[in-house]
């Protein structure tokens, strides 16, 4: 760069930069001195108590419990989302047959591009109330309704699929997976359309089925994409808020139930923050969320990282 | 998307892939904070100048509010609506010349934690909802105004007698904190079991006056399809509503202020407590809860009552007006007091009464002689009438309601369920003065609920959430005799 470009860059950076200091960095700040105070959220007088709160909180077994499912989420979330959408989207560019004439698609794979990326259109809160109808606890939800059809569940006894402790994460993995496949298919079909097509073609020729094809071309070349989805993926499963507060039995406030079995760090916060009053305490929990994330974020881009192919 | 390198420019550019990547990763640090901290952000400040809203005192006007003063009013529109409180309002303004800004919201945390933390509160407010602020964090806070002076004020219908004279026996308990009452909750609320007049009849059911009665009907609807037992099982607090009426009717007012005084044997240890959860407990053994019941929101489970497919339901008598749209015209909907297990200390006809609907005058509040003069208006017949007309419910005045008001029967079947209890009332204030251990019960009575916890676990869970209550300085503060 030209000596005069770092001027006339930092002049437009200067607008977007404050405001993040004030909006985001500040309140950092701000929450990590409130950490270490008794606030109790309603007004501005507190003690200072030092690192009281920090020692409650790692012997607080709900806050330990809701690090343990915010990790869960962390391993699955991902890991489905991407399978699934790296198999759609190969399935909709290079999983048809392959004739005289290239690679291609499944049939009618134009449709179900579009289809598929319906449920990313419907923010959280309505696939919130669209799955409180699935899982429903009676005859009347989706699911229910369907295996009291089928003779697979007794109507006297529906399954009440958030309310039983070993289901209700898995519940709320299959509502995120099924909310976010969408967005990503789309996203790896873009990058699996920049592939050369020749690439294939050369690889048709040598005599690679799909499932070589697949793991010795696309994927690598895919690489940065994926990297690049498993960092947002990551974000959607340390936070978790809205659906775990919307769908999931309550516990006094923001779900979190059966037993805390689905609470995650942001609704025990919020409930510690807003309901039992204890703020000071939530900022810690804030501070520890902040400290968890980054080290995350860190380790997800360290652990990801290979060398880099070019075409 | 071709190479990532194609799009960087010599050595020391950033690729575009990198710095996505990159400012996502400071993405996933900064998201789930954010929300949160927004509410930090500190104000300060407390200025209580006096700015012309205190004027003379007289005998009509006793706290001295200033006509051409502005009162800044915030009430909760939910269920009762609001329109009750413009026409508070309006009159207001004619009696006393003092115009009000009026909000109503159902935000009432979003929109009033900012203002008081930095110091600059409305003057009057109906903290109610899924998103109040909780009173006793409020209090903790020390953001309200102790009500004592509106209360010994003299009455509006009576001057000779005091506010608190004219206020049904026990209903400002709700709004006690560290002994002293901050806030009038103002609707008379009973709480109880409820069903449906014409589906009794129809079965030939009898309001069942003891458990084993009540437990007679529920096989019976069993037996004919229809579910015995429904209740709001995503939110425990319904179903605790229950355990805790059948505990303190057995164990009398006594097995009720031990668990409100944090006894360490309010649970374990106590017959009343033991008798009260294994009563409920034998309605889930039995399989007479309505299928489901355990996972349903409050509407989705009180429309299924609604529709014939549960006997009983436990609620407050909020419930006839939350479910006005999906009551049927003729289901003649009725409330009945908890039934008695076998040697109770009190009688059938005994209910929890007292009042919900807080509202509060911040300590802060710019115009303290209005809103107090308003609070004292809410306590005069007239506005009581007013209130029962726009909301279809009683307020906590003794005999506030105008007898032109015409009640739907729900409501009206709780009056003459208050008026046969007489002085057999009782309420627990655990649930405003420990959001956290009242948060304890609840999470164990779910459990209790799905078969995964045994009475005997469901005593051990609760009396731990009291005892570690107990380990709050701050508790201490509390007792009721």
């Amino acid at each position: 760069m030209h000596k005069g470009q770092y001027r006339f860059v930092a002049g437009f950076l200067l607008a977007p930069v404050s405001l993040y200091l004030i909006f985001v960095i500040w309140p950092y700040i701000q929450t990590i001195g409130y950490s270490l105070t008794d606030w109790k959220g309603q007004s501005q007088t507190f003690k200072f108590i030092g690192l009281d709160n920090y020692k409650a909180l790692f012997q607080d077994d709900v806050f330990m419990q809701a690090i343990w499912h915010n990790i869960l989420f962390l391993i699955f979330i991902p890991v489905i989302t991407i399978l699934l959408a790296l198999f759609f989207a190969f399935m909709l560019n290079a999983g048809g047959r392959s004739r005289a004439g290239g690679v291609r698609g499944v049939a009618g794979s134009q449709v179900y591009k579009i289809v598929y990326f319906f449920p990313q259109v419907l923010s959280l809160a309505i696939v919130a109330v669209l799955f409180n109808a699935v899982y429903r606890s009676d005859g009347g939800g989706l699911l229910n309704g369907f295996l009291i059809k089928l003779g697979l569940v007794d109507a006297e006894n529906p399954m009440e699929w958030l309310n039983e402790p070993n289901l209700v994460l898995w519940m709320l993995v299959i509502a995120v997976v099924w909310h976010g496949v969408g967005f990503y298919l789309v996203l790896f079909s873009a990058a699996m359309q920049s592939i050369p097509r020749d690439i294939y073609e050369a690889a048709l020729i040598d005599g690679a089925g799909r499932n070589q094809s697949f793991f010795r071309i696309t994927l690598p070349l895919l690489w940065d994409t994926v990297q690049t989805a498993w960092v947002y993926l990551g974000i959607v499963a340390m936070d978790m808020f809205v659906l775990v507060s919307s769908m999931t039995q309550n516990m006094g406030a923001y779900g979190g139930g059966p037993d805390h079995h689905s609470d995650v760090m942001s609704t025990v916060m919020m409930r510690n923050f807003q309901y039992f009053g204890k703020s000071g305490y939530a900022c810690a929990m804030g501070v520890v969320m902040l400290l968890l994330t980054l080290v995350l974020s860190v380790v997800m881009l360290r652990a990801t990282r290979r060398d880099r192919v070019e075409f | 998307m071709g190479s990532t390198s194609a799009d960087s420019h010599g050595d020391d550019g950033v690729g575009r892939r990198d710095l996505i990547k990159r400012s996502a990763a400071l993405g996933l640090a900064a998201v789930p904070a954010t929300g949160f901290l927004s509410a930090c952000a500190s104000g300060g400040g407390d200025d209580s100048s006096d700015d012309g809203t205190k004027g003379a005192t007289s005998k009509e006007n006793p706290f001295g509010a200033a006509k051409g003063s502005k009162l800044d009013v915030v009430i909760f529109k939910g269920g009762y609506g609001d329109d009750y409180a413009k026409a508070w309002e309006a009159d207001f303004q004619k009696k006393l010349g003092i115009t009000s800004t009026h909000t109503g919201t159902q935000e009432i945390t979003g929109k009033l934690q900012p203002r008081f933390n930095a110091g600059n509160p409305p003057d009057i407010v109906d903290d109610s909802g899924a998103q109040q602020i909780k009173v006793d964090v409020l209090y903790k806070n020390g953001q309200l105004l102790d009500l004592a002076e509106v209360l010994d004020a003299p009455a509006i219908d009576d001057p000779s007698k005091k506010v608190s004279d004219l206020i049904i026996p026990g209903t400002l308990d709700a709004g006690l904190q560290g002994g002293k009452v901050v806030a009038l909750n103002y609707i008379y609320t009973v709480w109880g079991l409820w069903y449906s007049g014409k589906l009794f009849k129809e079965k030939g059911w009898e309001e069942p006056k003891t458990w084993d009665d009540f437990l007679a009907v529920c096989q019976d609807a069993k037996k004919q399809g229809i579910g015995g037992l429904a209740h709001q099982g995503k939110y425990p607090y319904y179903i605790n509503v229950a355990i805790m009426d059948l505990i303190a009717k057995k164990g009398g007012l006594d097995a009720m202020k031990a668990i409100d005084n944090l006894d360490p044997k309010a649970f374990v240890g106590s017959d009343a407590a033991q008798a009260g959860v294994e009563a409920i407990y034998e309605v889930v053994e039995k399989g007479l809860l309505m299928p489901g019941t355990n996972g349903l929101t409050h509407t989705e489970s009180q429309t299924r009552w609604n529709q014939y497919k549960a006997a009983f339901i436990t609620c407050g008598s909020w419930l006839e007006n939350e479910q006005l749209k999906q009551t049927p015209a003729d289901f003649d909907m009725k409330f009945m007091p908890m039934p008695l297990l076998p040697d109770s200390a009190l009688p059938f006809t005994a209910i929890r009464a007292g009042s919900g609907e807080p509202f509060i005058i911040p300590a802060k509040a710019k115009n303290l002689a209005g809103a107090k003069e308003f609070m004292r208006h809410m306590l005069s017949k007239e506005w009581s009438t007013l209130f029962a007309k726009e909301a279809n419910s009683l307020t906590i005045l003794k005999d506030g309601v105008d007898p032109s008001v015409k009640l739907r029967p729900g409501t009206q079947s709780t009056v003459e369920a208050s008026k046969a209890a007489g002085d057999d009332t009782f309420r627990y204030l655990y649930t405003e003065w420990y959001s956290e251990m009242g948060a304890a019960i609840e999470a164990a009575s779910n459990e209790l609920m799905a078969k995964r916890i045994q009475p005997k676990e469901w005593l051990k869970r609760a009396q731990a959430a009291v005892d570690k209550q107990a380990k709050d300085p701050a508790s201490k503060k509390n007792h009721r005799d």
